[in-house]
């Protein structure tokens, strides 16, 4: 099949889903998109775009009317059984009768990891999202950004090369939110994965992303791909977010995301 | 639990306003006492209509030996309805949320079952299974335990949330991990729920169940055989008794429930 090089390859992907009476919505028409290993890739789009039903096709959580896609040059539904992505959600979705510790183990588990390997890799995983002190803790007594750090970290289990995030910050607050993106572009660097992120957010896209690929709704399709690269994780960091080179990047997007150029650089507004 | 625990403001008022919980309660009890012994006293109301508080007391006291011995005789009876039926209620649940169809079919017998009064089946069962067994009574408990327990332990099987469903999926987990990792422990809150329901009406059912025969001893004959015999303040303090059983059930499956769900306020 395809290069192995790829972590996704989606060919002309169409999605209808089925209505009343014979109505039907394509939610996806004809969509291609290719994300190299270790490629960070957000999809951008206002609601009805499209961009969650590509991330669970992606996921095989739902599967294409028409078209193909592989990940890592196998049929999603492979690569899902064999665990090749990990992902993220927009509700945490953690079990919340389990502690932290039972939460992140939770897929190692289910895969008969051993106890010991399981707790080796949760202490790794809980220093590399900062949470040690809180292994013991229930997610109700948690905060929202700490529960979806959690979420973060049971992603990373198994350390996939590729990470699925359907707006995994969209319920966090700004201060919160910059602070997750900060931490995901270190944890991005240190594992290496590729990540295919869904946002509405145009900053949080720009500050992430090597590339943007911007959708359209009514039907779901691709309509512009922003080549970012503000430079390596080592430079992205708070000053980034008032760099020259930020602001033309979000102008751009939002150029491409309303099909006509806007004003000043500076009119960005910072959600 | 840990110092974090007392942060979570529910827990907080809980324990400040528990004063008021316990103690209000109480004081209303203890004047409604009074003023029932007043009433009784000063109109000079007799002894068979209404007893007295202080003479349903002296019986109590007096006869506190049988009134525990009657209340273990029920409480067993309503313990092995409890267990019996709670195990049956349940594992039709399941069943039940795995094979859609299975619920359809039993569905009209858990509504029969659901209003028909269980009781009246003691004296056919004494007939079945002999009047000198308690296993008409405890068939009784059981069956009056088996709807409100499978009714909310089925409606706990299909709260599983779609983000933890998709993540099962993700997982490549198998229908048997699912059910044990994600399935039963969102239907646990509803099942205890169940059992608290249920835990009252087998105290119930045990003890009414005696009223149509069987061995005597428990608390339902002790009532019955002390109206029999025009000692009211006896048959009282037998009802006595019976609250006080029906009130150890109910707390205690609460506390379990209690127990089970400390974790489930958010997310």
């Amino acid at each position: 099949m395809s290069d192995t090089n790829q972590a996704v390859e989606v060919r002309a992907v169409s999605r209808t889903f089925g209505g009343r009476k014979g109505a039907s919505v394509t939610a996806l028409e004809s969509v291609d998109l290719g994300v190299a290993a270790g490629e960070f890739v957000s999809l951008i789009g206002p609601s009805g775009c499209g961009k969650s039903t590509l991330l669970r096709l992606i996921a095989d959580l739902d599967t294409p009317t028409s078209g193909e896609l592989s990940v890592f040059g196998k049929p999603a539904r492979q690569a899902r059984i064999d665990q090749d992505y990990g992902i993220a959600f927009q509700q945490a979705g953690l079990l919340p009768w389990k502690t932290v510790t039972g939460n992140i183990e939770l897929p190692l588990a289910l895969h008969g990891a051993g106890r010991k390997e399981r707790r080796d890799r949760v202490t790794e995983l809980l220093e590399l999202i900062g949470l040690t002190d809180f292994a013991g803790h229930y997610p109700d007594q948690l905060s929202g950004g700490m529960q979806q750090r959690v979420a973060i970290a049971r992603a990373l289990a198994e350390s996939p090369r590729l990470l699925l995030m359907d707006e995994p910050f969209g319920a966090l607050d700004e201060m919160t939110r910059e602070r997750m993106q900060n931490e995901l572009v270190r944890i991005c660097a240190e594992t290496q994965a590729a990540v295919v992120f869904v946002t509405h957010s145009i900053p949080e896209a720009v500050f992430l992303s090597d590339r943007v690929v911007v959708m359209s709704p009514r039907p779901g399709r691709i309509t512009d791909v922003v080549d970012v690269s503000l430079g390596g994780p080592a430079e992205r960091d708070d000053s980034l977010r008032e760099d020259d080179a930020f602001f033309h990047a979000v102008a751009t997007v939002r150029e491409a995301l309303h099909g006509v150029p806007v004003g000043g650089a500076r009119g960005v507004d910072n959600r | 639990m840990s110092s974090t625990t007392a942060t979570i403001p529910e827990r907080a008022l809980a324990r400040g306003s528990a004063y008021r919980t316990i103690v209000a309660p109480i004081v209303l009890g203890v004047a409604l006492l009074g003023l029932w012994q007043a009433v009784v006293d000063g109109f000079g109301i007799e002894q068979y209509i209404v007893p007295t508080p202080t003479d349903i007391f002296h019986e109590i006291t007096d006869n506190l030996g049988s009134i525990v011995d009657g209340s273990v005789r029920t409480g067993v009876n309503a313990l092995i309805g409890l267990v019996v039926g709670a195990f049956v209620g349940i594992l039709g649940a399941v069943v039940a949320g795995v094979w859609r169809i299975f619920d359809t079919i039993v569905a009209p017998l858990v509504a029969a079952l659901a209003v028909m009064p269980i009781v009246a089946l003691a004296p056919v069962l004494y007939t079945m299974y002999g009047a000198d067994k308690e296993t008409a009574r405890q068939i009784v408990a059981a069956v009056a335990v088996i709807v409100p327990v499978y009714i909310n332990t089925l409606r706990g099987l299909r709260q599983v949330r779609p983000v933890h469903r998709d993540l099962m999926r993700v997982y490549a987990a198998s229908a048997r991990q699912q059910q044990l990792a994600v399935t039963l422990p969102t239907a646990a809150p509803y099942v205890f729920t169940g059992l608290r329901v249920a835990s009252s009406l087998a105290v119930i059912s045990a003890l009414i169940a005696e009223y149509f025969g069987g061995p005597i001893g428990g608390l339902g004959k002790s009532i019955t055989s002390s109206a029999a015999s025009s000692n009211y303040a006896l048959a009282w303090a037998y009802v006595f008794g019976a609250i006080v059983l029906g009130l150890v059930f109910y707390c205690a499956a609460l506390a379990v429930e209690m127990f089970f769900t400390r974790h489930r306020s958010t997310p």
